[in-house]
């Protein structure tokens, strides 16, 4: 991938991913987190990773915000009112994020293997789906099955949440 | 050229911006939302580590593999999640945290 293409996806990504934060309107913030989460799926389509960025058009931008959009109209939530914003607290949380930022951008700069190009990958006539699918099911076959039943379980569990009666 | 360490970099960079959102938002929604952010984060640097460690011309696919899980996770913590806020918006009309303060000491 040609690095306008890679610094044209970050920053889109990017972006969005702070308009997440700095919108008020919470629908404003879903939509920008879908733009966001399409910017992640070209980054991983920039990887060769074919099948996790579908996967993550289809389950994140798709089904994920789906839910979220759903459930903000369903409560209702408008445009939060201006609280008395808590100044302290905000400078707080801040500093702690800039500090942590500073620390990861330490930490890679230091790592030595992050100035090196990707290798080449060879040509194959069999896609990374195959790949991943037969990883899934022969070396990772247990944990797909506990995933499952934890997707049960959590499909159990919503139901019981949902239900009128629950105080 | 573009390397492993500025996939690194803008991971990182997304990581921080969810962290932000959740200490800085008060809507619970929006804190969910940031934490998805920050799932997301580690998800791309998961993938560009498996796109650098390169076996005989193939990706190392365990780390996608591990992607796959974490996507199947976060699907399923976002259902219960939203269960729990919808639970709690019927129980108190409100889904900004400084209005539930119960357990606060």
């Amino acid at each position: 991938m040609s690095p306008f293409l890679f610094w044209i996806f970050a920053g889109l990504m990017l972006v969005f991913g702070a308009g997440v934060v700095l919108n008020r309107n919470p629908v404003a913030s879903a939509l920008s987190l879908v733009v966001s989460f399409l910017g992640l799926a070209a980054l991983f389509m920039s990887l060769d990773a074919y099948f996790i960025g579908i996967i993550q058009v289809l389950v994140y931008a798709g089904a994920v915000m789906v839910l979220f959009l759903f459930i903000i109209m369903l409560l209702d939530l408008r445009a939060e009112k201006l609280r008395k914003i808590n100044w302290l607290a905000s400078a707080g949380g801040i500093a702690v994020a800039v500090a942590l930022s500073v620390q990861i951008l330490y930490v890679i700069g230091n790592f030595r293997f992050s100035q090196q190009p990707f290798p080449p990958l060879a040509r194959s006539t069999v896609d990374d789906v195959h790949h991943v699918g037969s990883l899934l099911f022969e070396n990772y076959n247990l944990p797909f099955q506990i995933i499952g039943v934890l997707v049960l379980v959590a499909t159990i569990g919503v139901v019981v949440l949902s239900k009128r009666e629950l105080r | 050229m573009i390397t492993l360490g500025d996939y690194l970099i803008v991971s990182g960079l997304l990581f921080t911006i969810g962290f932000a959102g959740v200490m800085l938002r008060r809507n619970i929604i929006i804190i969910f939302m940031c934490l998805e952010l920050m799932l997301n984060a580690a998800n791309l640097s998961l993938v560009a580590f498996s796109r650098f460690r390169v076996d005989a011309g193939l990706p190392n696919y365990n780390a996608q593999v591990f992607v796959f899980f974490i996507i199947t996770v976060a699907a399923a913590e976002v259902a219960v999640g939203l269960a729990i806020i919808v639970a709690l918006f019927r129980a108190r009309q409100t889904t900004h945290v400084e209005d539930i303060a119960s357990l606060k000491f």
